[in-house]
């Protein structure tokens, strides 16, 4: 169906926002297309007018209330950041 | 009516659609029990679900599902009983999981129409293509620290309703009526406060230019205005700059951009080599959302009056004017400061309601209006309130003050916020109509000037203004102008 | 006196009840063998102080008779239940050092219900792997070797197998996406129970594949399984997936009768390669089942060997999603690079902070999602599921459990097969369309190898039936005797 290249394993590892060393890109994809060959085997499968599957539990949506019954835990929330300054998550300057 | 940009080689048509981000008006966010207020300190209205702590599971609030229904009736779109939520991916500082919740294929509102009053009885109907639930981002703050960008995710999870527009819309003006014409219905119907300046409504606008009878050029994203002034001048700006960039032989690209409006101009927010692919696909974590029809007429039966159907209603049970109707519906605030007054004025003057349906909506739109305008105030803290202009009105009405006493009075009302019987008393200004009183004094004046009796009789028949004049000079004006007429046309005439 | 870790948890409960011992004995017991148990390295956080206060707390209920069936009883708890102020890492290193601030709602069921933890146990990071040899914290050894050589417990939860088959844990919490329970059951020869997709609420289990992911236990015997199910289930307004319905009483379902009842035999399950003591323990398995009154029904689920390549798609693709959200942000590792960018801070974190099979599975469901490839991978494994759940669904209108291996192979050593993905991956294929379907399924230890190592074979029944599996089970585990306990190499 398709051939993953270094090109698209660069684009994908991007998307992913996973660095991939240069001389890495030409193995991985070796890899991800022996797993996408062999996934490609459900090509053989009549699927026409078959939905996709929304959710294996035969269940409604449940809907809760609209009240205010959490926040007001900032400590908590922050409490495992690597870097929070003022009740502010920090992060390395965004430029835009 | 069509706005074209006149460019060296010949002129371009604009074609624009809207999306408008409106924050759902709930005490709690779309998927957690957060409180949504406006704000507070930074991270005090976060749940371990908005920060996306491993295994926090989203439960979802059935008062933003309502209220998408009622703003979805209440521009008569299709309602989908079955929608589904999306995960949208992409990585930035203020989206917690990685993702964005929102509708992608099925949303809960399908297409509807606004329509748009463009002046002089001319509309124009704006396709709205979808509505769909999703949640908002956190706040990243770049100018607090020199190498921090700070994070705040008191956003992160608020519910907001995304209102497509199709790429009806043909010129600035266009845009502005049609975002104006959405907060108004959001407002009518409570499911949006429409504060702009609070975040609480943002649109992202699509421009694209064409030469008169092309197909459709590429458009360019603008996106976050805050404003509907930023919202007419971001398009002129951007399509001026997609007509030059054509005709220097550039082509459009399209992207993402932002509108700078101290330098009048938009620049590209996302670099090209970071094109999005936001790998749509259903939220595992919740079921598709259902309800049955039951619900939806439920959601109808709490709709109030909108503003055309209010609109339709004064001018053809109130007899006001197109304009003037119209004027009074743009804002729901105003159509219910209206209908207050309207209400306490038949209540007072015990008149028909037709009858002073006018006076009352001229009174508004002109001297409160005005009044407002030039104290910079809105409708909301206007120190004259509608049972006040009724009480006003009344007067006129029953003869008490004539209607350039009540100009008089209306000012020292809004100065002072004072009652208009209470500002009369004071100032002593109630009307004289007891003919006695009124009869010696054109006597008085009658006497006082043979002249112009003389020559009044002699056919100079204008000259009864001048002794009406000298009648309301003699009384400070206060002399019921039509018992003065009744009174001394016979005289005069003897 | 007797060894109190090898104490089944019923067999403890009666003895907590009639007073032969306290909680405070039988957690110090169990501590002392998670000390012993370190070669394995089953063990990635033990909690002795936590353990001690609640058998303390324990004991205190016992004797105001207010106890249930987990009271006192000391349990290991896979890394990917968060523990309010204990190490959770899923066993990544990207989560170093986080300790959330809440309690996971089948955990913290297990300790309303007076169960004590040991620790927290070893497994493949974010439960991707069979072999649990791609934790961040090392591999976990299987208590059972092939003579001298080790081998793995299976996987994800090879950390919960290995703990309870070494008698360092009476139970522990496990999880199961496409295996992760029965698999490494089947390995250690122990009993794994996988309930039906939203029986438990999966509320504070850091996700891996949200549609596939549920919880279960690991225990010694089908009854200590029931028992602690009993717990660890139950309806969660917290988890949308979460389905309101009773939660049955299981052990009352353990009565030994299957008379009558339909066992259906799915031909698909006979795998060419498979070696032939797993086909002769399953044919074992039938007779076991008709010798206690049960019919045996031939029965097809035609899409079974699609069921792997469904899996290979769908839950990567769930997990790229869900693993988006460890970014250094919030919680847990931060890479940063000299002068760099917030992407390039992402970029930096995420590379050092996932391990290979991770990232691997990561970027398979990024693929498969993308713009292009969205219908031609994602939607059609998500129509295949469908059949795949269709097929359960027609079977289970004619039987009212289904029989098979649990694994197509023993426990294997290290090494063996983490080279080659699509060998490691073929390890769940007789688990993988059940969790598909969102079934409930048990692995049941039935026998031994020729190599001496265990191997189990898998019960499956109808969508909130547990009940039926658990009765089948119990019926296999009566029949096999098996009473194999591997031989302790570790102290």
């Amino acid at each position: 169906m398709s051939h993953i290249d270094k090109a698209t394993v660069a684009k994908i590892a991007r998307l992913s926002r996973i660095k991939i060393e240069d001389d890495k890109l030409e193995p991985l994809a070796g890899e991800l297309n022996n797993i996408l060959g062999w996934v490609e085997q459900l090509e053989e499968v009549n699927t026409d007018n078959v939905l996709p599957m929304a959710s294996v539990v035969d269940v409604k949506l449940r809907w809760r209330t609209d009240e205010v019954t959490d926040g007001g835990k900032r400590d908590s929330v922050l409490k495992n950041s690597p870097n929070h300054e003022y009740g502010f998550f920090a992060v390395p300057k965004v430029i835009e | 009516m069509t706005y074209i940009v006149h460019g060296a080689t010949g002129d371009f048509e604009i074609v624009v659609g809207l999306e408008i981000h409106a924050q759902v008006s709930s005490n709690s966010k779309l998927f957690s029990g957060s409180a949504t207020a406006f704000g507070a300190d930074p991270n005090t209205q976060v749940s371990l679900v908005d920060a996306a702590m491993p295994g926090m599971l989203p439960t979802i609030n059935a008062e933003c599902v309502r209220q998408a229904v009622r703003t979805g009736l209440a521009i008569g779109a299709v309602i989908n009983k079955r929608s589904v939520f999306d995960r949208k991916n992409y990585f930035y500082a203020d989206l917690p999981q990685g993702y964005q919740i929102s509708q992608f294929k099925d949303p809960i509102v399908g297409p509807g129409v606004v329509t748009l009053d463009m002046g002089d009885g001319v509309t124009k109907d704006i396709g709205v293509e979808r509505i769909h639930l999703e949640q908002d981002a956190g706040k990243s703050m770049h100018d607090q620290h020199p190498q921090y960008t700070y994070v705040d995710l008191n956003r992160s999870g608020v519910a907001l309703m995304e209102i497509v527009s199709d790429p009806d819309i043909r010129t600035p003006e266009e845009a502005a009526a049609y975002v104006t014409k959405v907060r108004s219905i959001l407002r009518y119907i409570g499911s949006c406060d429409g504060n702009m300046d609070q975040g609480s409504m943002r649109a992202d606008v699509n421009v694209s230019v064409r030469r008169a009878g092309e197909p459709y050029g590429t458009r360019c994203e603008i996106k976050n205005l805050n404003s509907i002034k930023f919202v007419r001048q971001s398009i002129e700006v951007e399509a001026r700059r997609q007509v030059d960039l054509i005709e220097d032989g550039g082509t459009v690209v399209q992207e993402t951009r932002l509108f700078d409006p101290v330098k009048g101009e938009t620049r590209s927010l996302r670099s090209k080599e970071d094109a999005q692919d936001y790998r749509y696909f259903p939220d595992p974590d919740l079921l598709p959302l259902e309800f049955d029809d039951a619900f939806i007429e439920a959601a109808r039966a709490t709709l109030p009056e909108l503003p055309d159907a209010k609109r339709t209603r004064f001018v053809e049970e109130l007899g006001l004017s197109d304009y003037t109707a119209g004027v009074l519906v743009a804002e729901k605030a105003q159509a219910d400061f209206y209908e207050v007054l309207l209400d306490a004025l038949v209540t007072a003057s015990k008149k028909d309601m037709a009858s002073v349906a006018s006076k009352a909506a001229n009174w508004l739109t002109g001297d409160l209006y005005g009044a407002l305008n030039k104290a910079g105030k809105s409708i909301a803290d206007t120190p004259v309130s509608a049972g006040q202009g009724a009480e006003l009105l009344a007067l006129i009405e029953d003869g008490t003050i004539s209607g350039r006493i009540a100009k008089e009075v209306f000012e020292v009302m809004f100065e002072t916020g004072k009652g208009a019987g209470v500002v009369v008393e004071e100032k002593g200004l109630k009307q004289v109509s007891d003919t006695g009183e009124i009869e010696a004094i054109i006597d008085g004046i009658i006497e006082a000037n043979p002249n112009q009796l003389a020559q009044y009789r002699g056919g100079k028949d204008k000259l009864i203004g001048f002794f009406v004049g000298q009648v309301m000079k003699a009384t400070g004006g206060k002399a019921n102008p039509g018992v003065v007429n009744k009174l001394l046309k016979p005289k005069l005439d003897a | 006196m007797t060894d109190l870790t090898k104490l089944k948890i019923a067999e403890a409960r009666d003895m907590l009840a009639n007073g032969d011992i306290t909680a405070r004995e039988l957690t110090k017991a169990h501590i002392a063998a998670v000390d012993g148990f370190d070669a394995l390295n089953a063990y990635i956080a033990k909690t002795p102080e936590i353990a001690l206060k609640q058998a303390d707390a324990a004991d205190a209920r016992i004797k105001a008779g207010t106890a249930t069936g987990m009271t006192g009883i000391p349990i290991g708890v896979k890394d990917l239940y968060c523990t309010k102020g204990v190490h959770t890492q899923a066993c990544s290193h990207i989560l170093d050092g986080f300790k959330p601030e809440y309690e996971s709602t089948v955990t913290q069921n297990l300790w309303d219900d007076g169960a004590v933890m040991l620790g927290k146990l070893n497994m493949d990071e974010f439960a991707m792997g069979s072999s649990n040899e791609t934790s961040f914290y090392g591999p976990v050894k299987n208590p059972w070797r092939k003579g001298e050589i080790d081998t793995v417990p299976g996987g994800s939860s090879g950390g919960s197998v290995s703990s309870v088959a070494g008698f360092a844990a009476m139970g522990a919490t496990a999880s199961d996406t496409g295996g992760s329970i029965r698999q490494p059951a089947s390995f250690t020869g122990t009993f794994g129970f996988k309930p039906t997709y939203g029986r438990c609420s999966r509320y504070g289990m850091v996700a891996f594949a949200s549609s596939l992911d549920q919880a279960g236990p690991i225990t010694r015997s089908v009854r200590d399984g029931a028992i602690m199910m009993q717990s660890m289930a139950g309806f969660d307004p917290k988890d949308t997936t979460s389905v309101d319905i009773a939660v049955p009483d299981f052990e009352a379902a353990l009565t030994g009768d299957i008379r009558g009842m339909k066992i259906g035999i799915p031909k698909e399950y006979h795998m060419d390669g498979m070696p032939e003591e797993i086909e002769a323990l399953w044919q074992k398995g039938i007779a076991w089942l008709k010798d206690a009154g049960a019919e045996i029904v031939n029965i097809s689920l035609p899409h079974t060997k699609y069921a792997l390549p469904t899996y290979y798609i769908v839950a990567p693709a769930e997990a790229s999603s869900n693993l988006g959200r460890y970014d250094g942000v919030k919680y847990g590792l931060r890479e940063t690079v000299q002068g760099g960018s917030l992407p390039d801070m992402y970029e930096a974190t995420r590379a050092a902070g996932f391990g290979e099979e991770v990232k691997r599975r990561i970027m398979i469901g990024t693929y498969v999602l993308s713009a292009g490839y969205y219908d031609a991978y994602y939607l059609k494994a998500q129509k295949v599921r469908q059949l795949i759940a269709n097929d359960f669904k027609a079977a289970f209108e004619k039987v009212d459990a289904i029989l098979t291996p649990t694994a197509p192979s023993a426990a294997f050593a290290f090494g063996e097969k983490s080279d080659d993905p699509l060998a490691m991956y073929l390890n769940d294929v007789f688990t993988v369309p059940a969790s598909l379907a969102g079934l409930p399924g048990s692995s049941v230890p039935a026998g031994l190898d020729k190599d001496g190592l265990p191997l189990g074979l898998q019960v499956l029944g109808k969508a909130w039936d547990e009940e039926t599996v658990f009765k089948v089970s119990a019926v296999l585990e009566e029949a096999a005797g098996f009473i194999a306990e591997p031989k302790i190499w570790w102290r």
